[in-house]
Formats: structure tokens, C-alpha cells, sequence
């Protein structure tokens, strides 16, 4: 990579790069786990590991894991009509997987809290059937549903794109039926991309707060998610509480940021093995 | 909806007819899994944008003018929110090229880890970074003591709101420019310095047109996040009605209200919001096909070499 050497401006960017990530990122980080490590470990369980931390942890990634296998039947889906089929208006439903990334999180929130309550425009309907959404652990699933929409539909579109046709033509000749064919040569195909997408999806959902908090009663043990609990103990002051909560949810994201690029990572292999 | 180029789908199945018939699924089932699928757009996503400004304009249009305006908190919701967004977006902007250009352009030990650094704020929670800076700059945070003697605020003002989004939104435009960075390569760059260009008149000349498309991308989505942040601006801005309240903050303030006028507000407001994500929707496809087709165009170059 000599010519590389060419270019000048390499202390400049990097430099710039590293103090600008040191300050808004690496400071803040060792600031958290340095008040974390100024409690002894029992200390730390204390406010880590209570009742209501624990069933909010159990709130915030069950609702997350539910919202993400969703996601991913939803995203398979809304992938394979989006590649394979044809039909009106295609290009704008298409548009439209996109907008729970560009919607701020406060306007689903506010809206997901309208749609089910008993006079909302969908919950009028679930009211007589005795399904009650609103402000329950189902709310808190419907909106994080919504804001990891994109995830799998994004992470899937372009695998499927590029699968070969001839795979799917051999599997014909040799008298495989579609159904076969999709569950045995398309879906072991498709499963880094779906993983992924569900991954990412479940990384977005353990960290949301904007839009839960207006759709859950936020109850303690019973509808309140991590990062509330958070807050919660911010507003007591209780700084080594909140962030004893805080480590955990952090664990939790980097675990699965660890396992999203692991993934990635095979996936891209797996393509340029395939190209 | 009519400037929909209509040659895109035609040549896609032009492309496919071939193997029609092993890629082909019965027409019941496409039926059926295009019904669902609409079905399932049309309540997750259509219904909920079409509520918001159904509630935004239940009382007609002048009763909505009077509940953007006629609120002087929710005006300094709007004019705080376009007064730190600029700020953190010009941030990312210059921190994205700065990290795309060593990232891109030079081989060092350490790259890898990174580019892992730049995600680092999409895995964190917002709440937690949020905690983060209150940690470092509250009243009991490690900087909080000096900053109260030199009386300096950070927390509970727009400083830290700036701080948080800027957090936010800080992988946007870098991730934007790293692929499209890479794949144009350097040829033109390096072809630019040995012709005698300085270091600057081949940032400005050569890297800039060739990635602006990427660039402006980049900052669309950063701008939608920005504009739109809600945890890490709710644990710092400290929530004073009429002075740090941002948009999204001020919708919940107006949610929590409890009263029928409150209610609608909150709704007007976050139309504002919504339509701001219809516009970034909007720019998005359009910029798509232009980093798309300049992507294409560095692939070609390099095939043809």
C-alpha cells in the first residue's frame, strides 16, 4: 500500500478522528464504568440485580426478543413480495419499509398510544373481541414491532437479489416442490442475512425508550422497561444505581454488536466465496 | 407519486423472465403473500402517519395553526431544536470525512477497531448516553464541581443537548462515506497529486464531487435522527418548559399535559415531525439512485482498467 503514502493529510484525519471519538465517546464510556467500579461488587449486585430491576430486564428483552422474531416472519416476507413479485405501487410500499428510520420515536410512540386504546381507530375493533393492547406489554411489543421494521427487510432484499436462479432451477429439475425448495436450498441461504436482521433489530429494541414510554403504563414490575428503570433512579439521584442498570443493558448491546459483526462479517465471506 | 420512472421494473423482469418458471410461485400464494404484506405495511406504517395528522387537524386547520404558534414553549421547542441540529450535524459532517479519509485512504494498524469505534453509538442505548454526560457533567458528576466554581452549564442547557445528539447521530455520515469512499479508490486522487495539486485543492476538486451524493445521504439521515432524538436528549435537557425542551421532548410534555388542548398540540407538533421523516423519506430514494448510479460508474472505471 505504498501509494497510499501519496496522499497527504493522514495526521490531520486521524488525528481529528481519534480526539473527536476520545471526547464524545471514549470519556463518557470509561466516566460510566468508572463510577461503576467505585462500588464493591456486592454493592453493584445491590443495584444491579433487584426485584424491579430484574423484572424490568425481563420486560425489556423479552418484549425485544418477541418484537424481533416478528420482525423477522414480518421482514422474510415483506423481502420476498418486495424481490419476486410484482404489483401496483410497488416502488412506494417499498419507500415505505424505510419509514420507522426516519420517524422520530416520539411520534410512534405518541401515535402507537392513539391507534389501541378502546375509541382508537384500531382498538374499536379489538376492544369487542377483548383484546386490550393499550398501555400493556403487548403495546410495548406492537410499537418496538414497528421501529425494527426495516432491519430485516433491508438485511435480507439484497441476499435475496443476488441468489442465483439456477440454484432454484436445479432444485425443480431434480423434482424438488417450491415448498421444499424454499425451506431446503433458500432458507439456509437466507439464514446469516435473517439472523442479522434479527440481531439488529434486538440491539434497537433493548436500547428504545422514546417510544415506549408512551405506549407502556410503565408500571414497576410490570410494564417498565430498563431504560426507565434508569431514569427512574436518575431522578432519585441514585447516579450508582442508574448505572449499575446501565452496565447491564450495555453488556447486553456490545454482546450483541459482537455478534452482529461476526455475522456481517460471514455473510460477506460467504458472498465473495459465492462471486 | 407520478414521476416513478416506469422503465425500473420492466427491465428487472426482463432480466428474470428467463427462469420464470423454477422462480415462479403459484398464484394463490403470491396473492396471498402480496395481500399480507400490504396489509401488514398498511397497518403498521400507513395507518399510524395518517393518525397523527388526523389528531393534528381534528379541529380544523386554523385551530392547528393557533397550536403551533399561539404556545410560546412549543415555539422555543422549534427554534431550540433548529439551533442544536445544525450544530451536531456540522460535527458529524466533519468528523465523517476526517475518519472516512484516514479509514479509506491509508492502511494503519488499529483500522478495524476503529470503524468498530464509530458504531460503538448505534449499540448504545440513548438513555445510557444520556447517563453518560450526566455522569461527567452533573451537578455530583465528576466535572460537575468545577463547572459549578467557573460557572459554566453544561446540563440542563443546550450544551449537553448538543452533546447527546451529537452522540446520537455520530456514525451516520461515516458510515454513509466509508463504502462509497472505498469503492471510488484513490486513482484520481493520487493522479490529482502528482499533477501538483496541494492537499486541499484535491479535497475540494476531486474527493468532494465525487462523494457528494454519499455526503448529502449521510447527512439526510443524520439530520432525521437528530431532529428526532428523544432518550439521551430526555435525561440531559433537564425538561424546563420554555427553555430546553427540543420538539420531541416538547411532544411528550404536551402528551403528559392530560388535557384535551394539550393532547391535540402534542399531536400538531410531532406532525411537524412526521413530516419532517415524509421529506427525508422523500430525499432518500431520490439520493439512492444518484450514490447507486456513482457507485455503478466507479465499478465500471475500474472494470474498464
Amino acid at each position: 500500500m505504498a501509494s497510499h503514502r501519496i496522499l497527504p493529510g493522514f495526521r490531520l484525519s486521524l488525528s481529528f478522528a481519534l480526539t473527536y471519538l476520545c471526547l464524545l465517546v471514549l470519556i463518557p464510556l470509561v466516566a460510566l464504568f468508572t463510577k461503576a467500579s467505585s462500588l464493591t461488587p456486592q454493592q453493584f449486585i445491590a443495584a444491579a440485580w433487584t426485584e424491579r430491576s430484574r423484572a424490568a430486564y425481563y420486560v425489556t428483552f423479552s418484549s425485544s426478543a418477541v418484537a424481533a422474531m416478528i420482525d423477522t416472519v414480518l421482514g422474510l416476507m415483506l423481502a420476498w413480495v418486495l424481490v419476486r413479485y410484482d404489483f401496483p405501487f410497488k416502488r412506494l410500499f417499498d419507500s415505505l419499509v424505510d419509514l420507522p428510520f426516519a420517524l422520530p420515536t416520539a411520534v410512534a410512540g405518541l401515535v402507537y398510544s392513539s391507534l389501541y386504546v378502546k375509541k382508537g381507530w384500531l382498538g374499536q375493533f379489538l376492544f369487542p373481541w377483548g383484546i386490550e393492547l393499550a398501555y400493556s406489554q403487548s403495546a410495548i411489543i406492537m410499537v418496538l414491532t414497528f421501529i425494527g421494521l426495516p432491519f430485516v427487510v433491508r438485511t435480507v432484499q439484497p441476499v435475496l437479489e443476488s441468489l442465483d436462479a439456477d440454484v432454484e432451477e436445479a432444485a425443480a429439475c431434480l423434482g424438488a416442490s417450491r415448498w421444499q425448495t424454499f425451506t431446503r436450498v433458500l432458507l439456509p441461504a437466507l439464514f446469516p442475512a435473517l439472523t442479522t436482521g434479527f440481531a439488529l433489530t434486538f440491539a434497537r429494541a433493548i436500547g428504545e425508550y422514546g417510544s415506549v414510554v408512551f405506549v407502556s403504563s410503565n408500571k414497576p414490575k410490570e410494564t417498565e422497561i430498563a431504560p426507565f428503570l434508569i431514569i427512574q433512579k436518575l431522578e432519585e439521584f441514585k447516579y450508582a444505581e442508574a448505572t449499575a442498570v446501565a452496565i447491564v443493558l450495555l453488556i447486553a448491546s456490545f454482546a450483541m454488536l459482537i455478534v452482529i459483526n461476526t455475522l456481517e462479517r460471514r455473510t460477506q465471506a460467504a458472498n465473495s466465496a459465492a462471486n | 407519486m407520478h414521476s416513478i420512472p416506469k422503465h425500473l421494473p420492466t427491465a428487472k423482469v426482463a432480466a428474470t423472465s428467463r427462469s420464470r418458471s423454477a422462480q415462479e410461485d403459484p398464484w394463490w400464494v403470491r396473492w396471498t403473500l402480496i395481500s399480507l404484506s400490504v396489509l401488514v405495511l398498511i397497518v403498521l406504517v400507513i395507518l399510524p402517519v395518517a393518525n397523527v395528522f388526523y389528531h393534528a387537524f381534528s379541529n380544523g386547520f386554523g385551530a392547528y395553526w393557533k397550536n403551533l404558534t399561539g404556545d410560546p414553549a412549543t415555539l422555543h421547542a422549534i427554534q431550540l431544536t433548529l439551533f442544536v441540529v445544525p450544530i451536531a450535524v456540522f460535527a458529524n459532517v466533519i468528523f465523517g470525512v476526517a475518519a472516512a479519509w484516514a479509514i479509506t485512504r491509508f492502511r494503519f494498524p488499529g483500522r478495524t477497531i476503529l470503524t468498530t469505534i464509530i458504531d460503538l453509538p448505534f449499540a448504545i442505548s440513548p438513555v445510557v448516553a444520556g447517563l453518560m454526560f450526566v455522569l461527567l457533567f452533573g451537578a455530583r458528576g465528576y466535572f460537575g464541581p468545577w463547572l459549578q466554581q467557573h460557572d459554566i452549564k453544561i446540563l440542563n442547557a443546550w450544551p449537553a443537548i448538543v452533546l447527546a445528539t451529537t452522540f446520537v447521530t455520530l456514525p451516520f455520515v461515516a458510515r454513509e462515506l466509508i463504502p462509497v469512499m472505498e469503492a471510488i479508490g484513490s486513482e484520481e486522487e493520487i493522479a490529482a497529486i502528482s499533477l501538483g495539486a496541494n492537499g486541499w485543492q484535491t479535497f475540494w476538486r476531486v474527493t468532494i464531487p465525487n462523494i457528494k451524493w454519499g455526503l448529502l445521504y449521510g447527512v439526510i439521515l443524520c439530520n432525521a435522527r437528530a431532529m428526532g432524538e428523544f432518550g439521551a436528549v430526555y435525561v440531559v435537557c433537564g425538561r424546563i418548559i420554555g427553555k430546553t425542551e427540543t420538539m420531541p421532548i416538547r411532544v411528550n410534555t404536551l402528551f403528559e399535559g392530560g388535557t384535551a388542548a394539550s393532547y391535540a398540540s402534542s399531536f400538531a407538533v410531532a406532525s411537524l415531525l412526521t413530516m419532517l421523516a415524509l421529506v427525508t423519506l422523500f430525499i432518500k430514494i431520490a439520493l439512492e439512485h444518484k450514490t447507486q448510479a456513482d457507485l455503478k460508474e466507479a465499478a465500471e472505471i475500474q472494470q474498464t482498467e
